[in-house]
């Protein structure tokens, strides 16, 4: 496992924290001034504000030394996971299509939601069963996922779209709050599974999802 | 040396929260005539270039690989070489 670490992350800790001490596997912080994901074999790209945010969510971060590995890494099958800003650098990288915009009601908004499994059978939801309802805390300004008709036919025919919101938060499109996508190696969410993943914290929704993760790759 | 303007609008077909917001608040000042208010960025840059077609060029490739993201948004560039009024 590799939490890459950008200016500005936030949530890297949470990750590394899930990943090293609950579910124990081998887990490394990844700098994004580092050329190469060295032996990782599943990167996620935390939650945070990388770059503060300029110009627009992930569009700074996408050129950091590390992502063009990490891009490299992808197209060759390697599994990647983005959460919150992690899935707007992989939208702005282009590994998945559409783009996050600024939320419908203007606001950051910093709570536990309701989602719905659309598709289990992925590495990434294969401990949950179809439709199930898990609840996993979102906190974004920038998680109205938009894109354009032909993409979304598209995300839906070839079953990209992972989760989806019960109660649209933020007025993404299909109310889409995760997809994968067509190799099935990458999946990008704005809600935090890392946040529901620690029985200290009241909620181990997220955990089937990061232990899934684990267990497709490092079996 | 040539400076690029370059104003960077979410695009037409994609709803701005912003701009919506802004406009309920002109209107609700009184000013009823104001209506698609969309809100936007503005960049501005220096490109040193042999003449206005490259640096038109380079302001464009800039746009596309990052200053905006096509999925979302258009950009429009304007190029004024340096001494020239606008």
């Amino acid at each position: 496992m590799g939490v890459v670490v950008f200016p500005g992350s936030n949530c890297d800790h949470d990750a590394y924290h899930v990943y090293k001490e609950i579910i124990g596997t081998d887990t490394k912080f990844l700098w994004h001034k580092e050329g190469s994901i060295g032996d990782r074999n599943i990167i996620i790209l935390p939650g945070g504000f990388s770059y503060g945010d300029y110009l627009r969510c992930g569009a700074i971060s996408r050129f950091s030394g590390i992502m063009k590995d990490v891009v490299r890494f992808a197209n060759k099958g390697g599994v990647v996971i983005g959460i919150c800003n992690g899935f707007q650098i992989l939208c702005e990288t282009g590994l998945l299509p559409g783009a996050l915009i600024r939320n419908e009601n203007l606001k950051f908004i910093c709570k536990t939601v309701s989602l719905t499994v659309e598709n289990n059978k992925t590495i990434f939801t294969g401990y949950y069963d179809i439709k199930e309802i898990i609840n996993i805390p979102i906190a974004h300004g920038e998680g109205n996922y938009f894109c354009d008709d032909n993409t979304l036919s598209g995300l839906i025919a070839n079953n990209q779209i992972v989760f989806t919101y019960n109660d649209n938060p933020n007025g993404s499109i299909k109310d889409i709050a995760g997809i994968q996508n067509v190799k099935r190696n990458v999946l990008g969410m704005m809600p935090h599974p890392e946040r529901a993943s620690d029985v200290t914290l009241g909620n181990t929704d997220g955990l089937k999802l990061l232990r899934s993760v684990a267990d497709s790759v490092c079996i | 040396m040539f400076t690029a303007k370059i104003i960077i609008t979410l695009r037409k077909t994609i709803l701005d929260p912003q701009g919506k917001a802004v406009e309920h608040s002109l209107q609700s000042l009184g000013y009823n005539n104001i209506t698609d208010t969309r809100i936007g960025k503005y960049i501005e840059l220096k490109i040193d270039a042999e003449n206005k077609i490259e640096a038109q060029n380079t302001a464009d490739k800039a746009c596309t690989k990052l200053l905006a993201n096509s999925v979302m948004e258009d950009y429009q560039i304007e190029i004024i070489k340096d001494g020239e009024q606008n």
